[in-house]
Order: structure tokens, then sequence, then C-alpha cells
């Protein structure tokens, strides 16, 4: 290799238990009755469903369309029958349910007219269209859609491509096989991906505990005749994380603010290079995925799972053992325990793992920080993880963000050496996510402002505007009179104005009349105050005069009782009239005539 | 599928580590000083050290029962024996029983309890027991033993314990009060390296005995970088500090200035540089922090243990230090992944 080799600063080195599920070759799952296919399978957009119950698909066939540009399509694993659309468990820590496509199998299996496309005729933008209706998304567990990544910076050319084959997770396998088993079509993948990058460099990194696999993508390299570096890089959790990985092998830092592109660089785990080779060479959108199954099983080996499969059918595939008492999806380092073995097994599903106390012990009691600083020394991404759980735990979430939380990517280094075994991701992961709840609730809190606003200012403006008119209506009104009082045929608005209100008119114009040399066609801005407030007035008696006009309707077919109600009510009303036009009257206060 | 929840436990491996193994590798690597202390200047030391940890213990019980915590869990944690092992290895090996009690409880149960316990406290307990112990019984404090006192190991023991009376041949100095002394004092005009020569007091580079003790001390520290309990900042920057003005000064006058190697090997200064002022709670945590702060600390150290009135300035410089972590801290937390300048 001539690669030049960069090191990126802490990580530790866990035990792999990687030999266990790589003694098999990739093991096809059979085929089971029921299949639950969450539309929700990647980051962004949730997939719409297009199918509707009772229908016939086949395998292949689109039950769910990517919702806008960060979203990826989901597909039906096998033919048979939508039976229902509803909530169902998802592979998630909460267990909450989601809304997912429960097909039953018909056991045929037949797949939609597949249709391979050259995709070195099409346009970009068509192929990254086409991935994203393939379903393609970051198979290495993040599942962001892999046609949202292929775009190169403005003005940047993208130097590197990164393939990211490390799988630095313990127990993890299923990228191993694939590399052992599938080079060729991963090959192929990544040739797309540079393509549509236009980069000048492919870097396939490999952890240098993977001979196998990084023989056979070297073989499959010099067969295809590509000029792919295939570098082994030293195995050390986590340096499978895109940014370590590009860190490790173009000395390039990616920090959480910035896009990869931006420095030139872009990455992809190899799965998700391969599946994309297979849904446009092949026509095949994504159905399924590598799964490692293994842990405390009889026999722990790599299946190619259709997606939407239940956890506990694919356990059975690798027998646990009886003493199995918990399952893990994902690795032991950042993957979490599956509440229920009936969420199917997903896009992010690239591992399960049988676990039993004596394999993953239950943390020892959480004690105290004693600022040892172990957990600075393994944070690859060199923050300080115990100054940001003393912010977290106090809540002073804006300080844990100056400690640049948000370029933490959980990997879980920190809490692995912590001496006080404190679960320090979890307490970033609540940081995280208040920070976030807070930043929605402030956006919410800033757009109803911001409507309350506009609609104040657009009142205000209508109000002037209306009162404008009317004030030029009246305007015009008084000044005739005083240049040919013998012309009698007011404007039609003006005429308006007067039969709805003539005396509060007259009255406005009395008023101004008091200065005579200004009641003409321009008059003094206390004329026009006087004048707006007289319209204003005018405008209000004309709506009291609309409201009184009302007759009430459905008044024929009213049975006695309601009837007698109604008369009821009218006496009282009238009452109530009465009783207000004595006290006005006894004010001397008569706004009416 | 996305990581946004905090309720399930993220971490199913974790390395075979723990409070515990921290502070008991701590212990371990006082062993090799403690044995040179037991073999130059003699058993006595053993006694101070059982007296310190039972009353460490003892504290540290009450404390945490009076507080409502959790007693085994941080009875066993292994931090408040390494409190009274710095203690008793601080204090004057002959000094009676009480002091080191009374010192020892002021560490636990104020310095340390009293500010919420393990990992909370600012100051560093041990300096803490020795300041405040200085300052009340400056006298007591000050009587080391003298150099070719030979007491058996029950006579030490009953001066320890208050049973036999405390002897002038008990009142010697340590090798850098006696300088201090002869040099201020001194009724014939004195020079460093004639009194260095001269004086029974002084070694071969440093105090007699003691630099053997030190040199044990030394040697754990070392173990201790080695197995990466420690970083080698906060000592290298004690060390650079004291070494730097004990220098300066040195090569400015040396006939009134012990050369650097002196002061290190004297008093507390490799004890503090590889025990105290690596204390995790108390000290600074960030790479560069950790220099400054014993570097500051190596600085005032030096100040006060030959221009102050204190036979040592270890403990009152690693507490002015103390104050002053927060701040440095603060400005100087390193450039993170990708946020580098130099790029």
């Amino acid at each position: 290799m001539l690669q030049k080799l960069f090191k990126f600063k802490g990580g530790v080195k866990p035990q792999t238990h990687k030999a266990m599920s790589v003694q098999a070759s990739i093991g096809e799952a059979p085929l089971c009755e029921r299949y639950y296919v969450p539309l929700h399978q990647s980051i962004g957009g949730k997939a719409n469903p297009v199918v509707s119950v009772g229908q016939q698909v086949r395998k292949g066939q689109l039950l769910g369309a990517a919702d806008g540009w960060v979203s990826a399509a989901v597909h039906a694993p096998t033919s048979g029958i939508v039976v229902a659309i509803e909530e169902y468990v998802a592979a998630h820590p909460s267990g909450l349910p989601t809304l997912s496509v429960v097909l039953a199998a018909d056991g045929r299996d037949e797949w939609i007219d597949r249709q391979p496309v050259d995709y070195s005729r099409l346009a970009p933008e068509r192929v990254r269209e086409l991935l994203r209706d393939a379903g393609v998304v970051g198979l290495g567990g993040a599942v962001f859609p892999s046609h949202a990544k292929l775009t190169a910076a403005k003005n940047l050319p993208v130097e590197h491509l990164v393939i990211n084959g490390a799988e630095c997770e313990p127990f993890m396998t299923c990228d191993d096989l694939l590399m052992r088993e599938r080079a060729e079509d991963i090959v192929r993948g990544s040739a797309i991906f540079r393509e549509l990058l236009g980069a000048r460099q492919v870097l396939i990194g490999i952890e240098d505990n993977k001979p196998e696999a990084v023989a056979a993508m070297q073989a499959a390299v010099t067969r295809l005749g590509e000029d792919y570096d295939v570098v082994a890089v030293p195995t050390r959790y986590p340096a499978g994380g895109a940014k370590q990985l590009i860190r490790v092998l173009t000395g390039k830092e990616v920090p959480a603010s910035r896009r990869s592109t931006d420095l030139a660089v872009q990455c992809f785990n190899v799965a998700t290079a391969y599946t994309a080779y297979r849904a446009l060479a092949h026509g095949e959108p994504v159905t399924s995925r590598i799964v490692t199954l293994t842990g405390n099983v009889e026999q722990a080996r790599n299946w190619d799972v259709r997606l939407g499969t239940p956890m506990r059918a694919a356990m059975t595939l690798a027998q646990p053992r009886a003493d199995t008492q918990q399952y893990l999806m994902g690795g032991p380092m950042m993957g979490f325990e599956i509440p229920d073995l009936a969420a199917p097994v997903v896009k992010a599903t690239n591992c399960l793992i049988a676990g039993k106390p004596a394999m993953f012990p239950p943390p020892p009691p959480e004690m105290p920080c004693i600022r040892c600083g172990a957990c600075a020394e393994a944070c690859p991404h060199e923050l300080q993880p115990f100054e940001l759980y003393w912010f977290a735990r106090a809540r002073n979430f804006g300080k844990t963000q100056e400690y640049y939380i948000f370029d933490c990517i959980e990997c879980g280094c920190c809490s692995y050496v912590c001496p006080s075994h404190i679960p320090l991701v979890q307490y970033f992961r609540f940081a995280k996510s208040e920070i976030w709840a807070r930043e929605r609730e402030k956006q919410a809190a800033d757009a109803a402002k911001a409507r309350f606003e506009w609609r104040n200012a657009r009142e205000e403006r209508e109000a002037a505007e209306k009162a404008e008119r009317l004030a030029k209506a009246a305007a015009s009104r008084p000044a005739k009179p005083a240049s040919s009082p013998t012309v009698a045929s007011p404007a039609p608005v003006v005429a308006a104005v007067e039969t709805a209100a003539p005396e509060v008119v007259s009255t406005a114009v009395a008023k101004s009349d008091a200065n005579p040399a200004a009641a003409t066609a321009d008059p003094t801005p206390t004329d026009a105050e006087s004048i707006k407030r007289a319209t204003i007035v005018a405008a209000m008696e004309r709506a009291k005069a609309q409201r009184a006009a009302v007759q009430p309707k459905n008044t024929s077919q009213l049975t006695a009782e309601q009837a007698k109600e109604i008369a009821a009510i009218d006496a009282r009303r009238k009452a109530v009239a009465a009783d207000k036009q004595a006290t006005a009257d006894d004010g001397g206060v008569a706004d009416k005539p | 599928m996305i990581n946004n929840d905090f309720s399930t436990p993220p971490y199913f491996l974790r390395e075979r580590t723990s409070v515990t193994r921290v502070m008991l590798q701590v212990l371990l690597a006082l062993l090799p000083g403690i044995a040179a202390y037991v073999w130059q200047i003699g058993p006595a030391i053993i006694v101070q050290l059982l007296i310190a940890s039972v009353t460490a213990l003892i504290g540290e019980a009450l404390m945490l029962v009076v507080r409502g915590k959790a007693l085994g869990l941080f009875l066993s944690d292994g931090s408040a024996l390494v409190t009274a092992w710095l203690i008793a290895l601080a204090f004057p090996p002959l000094a009676p029983w009480w002091i080191v009690v009374v010192g020892t409880l002021c560490a636990i149960v104020i310095a340390k309890q009293l500010y919420g316990g393990l990992g909370q406290n600012p100051f560093n307990p041990a300096m803490i027991a020795f300041a405040v112990c200085i300052v009340s019984f400056p006298a007591l404090m000050s009587q080391w033993p003298a150099l070719g006192l030979q007491l058996s190991f029950a006579e030490q023991w009953q001066i320890i314990a208050g049973l036999a009376p405390r002897v002038d041949a008990l009142s010697g100095a340590t090798p850098l009060d006696a300088l201090k002394t002869a040099l201020k004092l001194g009724d014939t005009p004195a020079d460093v390296p004639t009194l260095l020569a001269t004086q029974d007091v002084f070694g071969n580079f440093a105090g007699r005995g003691w630099e053997w003790v030190t040199a044990g001390y030394l040697l754990g520290g070392l173990w201790l970088w080695q197995r990466q309990i420690i970083s080698w900042h906060a000592p290298a920057g004690f060390i650079g500090g004291l070494s730097l003005l004990a220098g300066l000064l040195w090569l400015w006058n040396p006939l009134q200035f012990a050369n650097p190697l002196f002061h290190l090997f004297s008093g507390g200064s490799l004890l503090g540089a590889f025990f105290i002022v690596t204390d995790p709670v108390s000290g600074c945590t960030t790479p560069r922090g950790k220099l400054i702060f014993g570097f500051a600390a190596g600085l005032l150290a030096y100040l006060i243990r030959v221009f102050g009135g204190y036979p040592d300035g270890v403990a009152f410089s690693v507490l002015l230090m103390n104050l002053c972590v927060p701040l440095i801290d603060m400005y100087s937390q390193p450039p993170i992944f990708g946020m580098k300048k130099s790029k």
C-alpha cells in the first residue's frame, strides 16, 4: 500500500467477537408468512403509502413513495397481498408503533418487471431519482438517503470518494461477508457513485482484521480494471465512523457544522454501493439486506433477510440459546436493546445479537464523575465529554452547544472507558433532544408571533385604506356645496355614506365648517382626522343598520313551542332595548335621533 | 433507527475499569516511596498511615450516613484511603497522633464531604489537611526527626501516641528548612555548596534519606504514567516550573540558591508532582490546562519554600492553583475534530 494513512485521536479497542459469524457464507433467509414493512425506514420524510389494503403486490413493487428529496421509497419484500396498513411496533428502542404495510406472502415470490437501466447514459438527476425510488439508503446503520449525498459542492469537485468497509462494531460481520462474496457488485456500485460525484480518487477502507475482505475487494478492483485503492486501516473503534474513516484515509476532518462535500470528500458504506448497483443495473429495489445474527446463538451467521421480516423469525435462523435474555439491534457499542422481537428487520438492521447477562452485564452503579479525563482521551471527536456531562446534568444546554455537543457522534467510547460507569451518551442524547425540542418550540412561537404581527399589520392597513377611501369620498362632498351649492347630484359613494348616516357626516362637515376656508377640496390635517372619525362612525352605523335589517330565516315551519319561545325572546329583547333607550335619554347623551 | 431515545442503555460493553481500580493503582504507586520511607526514615510512617486510613474511613462513613449516601459503594471507592495516605506522607513522621486525626478529618469531612463528596471538592483534601495543621500547629508540624536518631519502633510509637516526651532530638528540620535557616539566621556567613557538603542533614544531592523517598515517589509516578492513570502534563509542568525558577536563581547566584536537583528531591516536590497536582478532581482537565496548572504550582511552590515562612510550599501553591482551575479549564479548551486552525 502506498496510501499514506492518518490517525484519528481517541477510540477504543473492545473485543471484536467477529470470528463466530464469519464461518458460514451468507444464507438466504426463507420466506415467512407475514412481513411488516415500516414506511419510515430512512432519515428524512416518511414514505407515503401508494398501495391499498387487499391489493396484490409483487416483490419489489413500490409500497411507499419517497416524500420529498430527503426521503426514500420502500418496496414489497415478496409477492403477496396487502392485508393492512397500520401502526406496528417499530425497530426502535422505544418500541413505539409506526405506520407499516402488512403483507401476507403468497409464497410465489414473484418479482415485478425489473427494468435495468444504462445509468451511464442517463442524466445525473435522473439517476439520483432512480436511486431514491429504489429506496437506496446508507446501510451502515444511519439510513440516510444516498441520492441526497450524491451531489458535489458548488465550485468544488469531489477529490476522494471513500467506500466504507471498515465495520468497526464488535460482533458485526455483514459488510465483511458482503465484501468477500459480492465484491464485484460493490466495486461497480462505487463506480456509479464516483461518476455522479465526479470523484477523482476512490478509496476503499477496510479494517485490517478482515484480510479476506481486503483480498476479495482488491481482486475485484483488479478484475474490473478500476484504479481504486483498497486500504487496510488499523482496527480501532470507531474507525468505521464515516468521519473517522475519512480522516484516516484522506487526513481531512469534517466537523458537524460542514458537509463532507465542502471538503471535497464523500463516504458511502459498501452495502450501499452494492444496493445502488443492484437497483440500477438489475432494476432491483432494496427489498432485503444482509443481517448478522450472532451472540449467544448456536449458529452465528449472516443472512440475506427480507425487510419487514419479524425479528423473532429472523433470530430463529440462528437458534438462540436457552439462556438468552435480551436482543440487541446494531452492535454493542451503538446499538440498542430491542423491546419487542415482533419488530421487523429494517434497512438499519445490520446486526441482531442475542445476549445474556454474562455477555453484557448490567452496568455497575453510576458513581460521580472524578474528572479523570479518560473520556476526553477516548473521544474520537476530541470533545470534553465530562464537561458536556456536567452541563447536560445541570440542564445548561447553551453551554453544551458551546462545547460542541452536536459534534458528538454517540459512538460510546466515553461510556466504554468511564471508571465511574456514567452512561455519558445517554446524557448527550438527552441534551440534544432537549435542545431540539426547545428549538421546535421556539420556532413554533416565532411563527405564531409572526402570524399575529402580520395579521395586525394587515388589519391596520385595511382599516387605513378603508378610512382613506371613505375620507376621500367624504371630503369631496362638503367641497361641492361650497363651490357649486346648486348641484344636487352627489357621487354614488357619497350618497351611500349619506344614506347610511347622514346626520353624522353632516356633523363632521359642520365641525369642519367652523373653519370655512378649510372646508374645501383640500382639507387641513384636523379636518382630515375629523372626517376620518366621522367616516368610521358612519361605517359603524351602517353595520348596525345591516345587523338590524337581518331577518330570521327558516321561520316557516316552526312548532308552536318554538314560536312561543321566539316570541318570548323577542319580547325580552324589546324590553332590554327600551330600557337602554330610557337610560340613554336620562343621561342626555343620545347619540341617536 | 434514529437515535433520539436516551432511556435505554446505549452501551453494552465496558472496559474493566472503576474508580476503585484507579484509586488502588494510585495506592500501589505510593508503595515504593513508602518502602523507602520505612527504610530510610523509620517504620513510624506505617503507624501514621494506619491512623490516617482508619480516621479517613470512619470520617467518610459518618459523613456518608449523615448525607444519606450509599455507604458500601462510596467507602469502597478507595478515594478516602488515597487522601489518608497522602496526608500521612506529608506530615512529620513522628507527629502526635491527634494532629494526623485532626488533619484527616479536616480533609475528609470539610474539604471533601461538605463540598459534595467524591468528585466535587474544589480543593485537594490532603493539602487542606496540611495547610490547616501547619497554620494551627506550626511547631509540631515542623518537628522532623533529627537524622541519626535511633529509636526503636516501640519508642517511635510511644512518641506518636504521646506516651513518651517529645525529646529535643525530635525537633530536627527538613533539609529545606535546614538550608533556609542556615542561610537566613546562620551566625557565620554560609553559602549553599558548603552547607550541602558539610551539614549532616544533606545527602548526595538532596536531603539525606529523603532523596531516596522522593526517588520512590518518582518511580511510582512514572508507573502511574505508564498505566495511563495520569498524563505527563501536570507533573512535567510542575517539575518544569520548579526547575526553571530554581535553575535561574541558581545560575544567577549559586552561593545563595540551591540547584534544581536539590529542590526536586527535597520536601514534597515529587510527591506533589506525581500525586498532588495530578489529582483529577481538584486539578485541571485539559492537556494545556494541566501544563499551566502544574507549571504555576511549581513556580509558587518554589517561591513559598524559598522566600516564604513555611518549610515547604507545595500545599499552598496547589491550593492557590485549585482556585484557578475553572478559569484555566475554560480558556484552555482544545480545538475539536475538524476545528483545528492549522489546516
